[in-house]
């Protein structure tokens, strides 16, 4: 349980981190390092090099402004969970931040590290991929916005390429009037998720869905946005019928095998039972 | 050296480099020369002789390496002792007062049989500290001194008389309780 050997280097700018990471393919990014420290203790993880960036000024920004949320590489969980600026804005971060792991970790770990780290059923990639949102990167050809649909990529496999740093994430503010939710499942409070999914809901003057987006967590080999579900909801005017058959069309995108917490049976049926709550919940919070 | 010829693939310039770490523990500013690689919780323990510090899961779990890092728990078996170079770190040890008397936390522990053979309750009482001591309001509900207490497993007294020492210490610790 201890890492295996690696070197070590601070650097103090994102240049000077980027030209590291161009010289050694073997090297990895150290932030808050909440997930990747454990598995460097179990040796699931032997980078040749860390390059820690907590020393690099200018990364640990939260700032609201142009209808999104900025949060810089050196953020912390809990420094997100605790901005009142990020509530108003984006609730539904909020919500989400509460299931991440527990207060000790979330002191540590960076919103951003866990986006690049990329777990299929964390909670922070599918809330970017559920707000529409993109990360911003650093590489040794100039910088580069990605959008969250095309960052994830499997589990723990993001578009970042090699000579590339994720500098800071963008989540969108909710629309006006917007309900949200996010619901999830876990044996324990703090573990990944068995299964969650996460809505934001606007709805027009009659009632009926005007926008909607829904997305899920720990179901497949990636954070997944659910198109059919989110046709089926798209005007409707949200009978028990209509948000029945969005749970049936969410657990179509169910792929995760069963595994020792939940077979693949019982993972679909919670999750159409998450994206039912989710959606009821999301409309009644909608203005 | 022989450890070269046992171990010929491993890069030269990968050989348990060491760095200079200078930190306030306990008050104290300590300096050593460590290895980049060595745990928080094994330079406490270790290179310092600080065996309050428990180490349980050394993946996250169990939470009994919990130590304070400039005001906020924190796992000491999940951060390098680099990454704590420039920081104040508060250890169980830093409680009780020199003549044995206990802390107030400490105190209700003892008084709410919130320990059984102890291997958790410094983890515990880094973190219930780091609680009562912020700015934050706690929420003394059931719900909310779980919440606190999630990230720190005991194996032995099912956490009741835990959540009564962290009440009875939020009540000792509380300067302006009765004032509202």
């Amino acid at each position: 349980m201890k890492p295996s050997l690696f070197d070590y280097v601070a650097p103090r700018s994102v240049d000077e981190a980027v030209g590291l990471l161009k010289e050694d393919s073997g090297a990895m990014i150290l932030a808050g390092g909440q997930s990747l420290i454990p598995a460097m203790n179990m040796r699931l993880a032997s980078p040749s090099r860390l390059i820690d960036i907590q020393n690099i000024p200018g990364l640990s920004h939260i700032t609201i402004g142009n209808g999104k949320i900025a949060v810089g590489a050196m953020a912390r969980h809990r420094e997100v969970e605790l901005h009142d600026g990020v509530a108003a804005a984006n609730p539904v971060l909020r919500a989400a931040l509460g299931h991440v792991a527990h207060i000790p970790i979330r002191n540590r770990g960076t919103v951003v590290g866990s986006l690049c780290h990329a777990d299929a059923a964390a909670e922070m990639p599918m809330i970017l991929v559920l707000t529409g949102g993109s990360v911003q990167v650093a590489g040794s050809d100039g910088g580069r916005e990605i959008a969250a649909q095309d960052f994830f990529q499997f589990h723990m496999t993001t578009s970042r390429q090699p000579d590339e740093m994720v500098v800071e994430a963008h989540f969108p503010a909710l629309p006006p009037g917007a309900g949200f939710a996010f619901e999830e499942f876990t044996r324990r409070h703090g573990d990944y998720a068995i299964a969650a999914a996460g809505c934001i809901l606007t709805r027009n003057g009659a009632g009926a869905v005007a926008t909607v987006a829904l997305a899920a967590c720990g179901v497949s080999s990636k954070p997944l946005r659910l198109a059919a579900a989110e046709q089926i909801l798209a005007g409707s005017r949200l009978t028990a019928a209509d948000i029945k058959a969005a749970g049936d069309a969410a657990c179509a995108a169910v792929t995760a095998p069963g595994d020792m917490h939940a077979t693949a049976g019982y993972r679909k049926h919670l999750f159409a039972t998450l994206v039912r709550r989710a959606v009821e919940r999301a409309a009644a919070r909608a203005q | 050296m022989a450890r070269g010829k046992i171990k010929p693939k491993l890069p030269q310039s990968s050989d348990d480099p060491r760095v200079s770490v200078k930190l306030t523990v306990n008050g104290e500013e300590v300096t050593r020369e460590v290895s980049v690689r060595m745990l928080l919780s094994d330079f406490l323990r270790h290179e310092l002789g600080l065996t309050g510090t428990h180490v349980g899961c050394e993946h996250g779990i169990c939470g009994a390496c919990t130590i304070v890092m400039d005001g906020k728990a924190a796992r000491s078996c999940l951060t390098f002792a680099v990454q704590a170079s420039g920081r104040e770190i508060r250890t169980i040890e830093s409680l009780a007062d020199p003549d044995g008397t206990l802390h107030p936390l400490q105190q209700a522990f003892q008084d709410c049989h919130g320990l059984q053979c102890g291997y958790c309750t410094p983890g515990m009482i880094m973190n219930i500290l780091s609680h009562l001591e912020s700015d934050t309001e706690i929420d003394l509900s059931d719900a909310g001194v779980r919440e606190i207490l999630a990230g720190n497993l005991c194996r032995c007294t099912g956490y009741q008389n835990i959540i009564s020492a962290v009440r009875r210490a939020a009540d000792h610790m509380a300067p302006k309780a009765g004032q509202e």
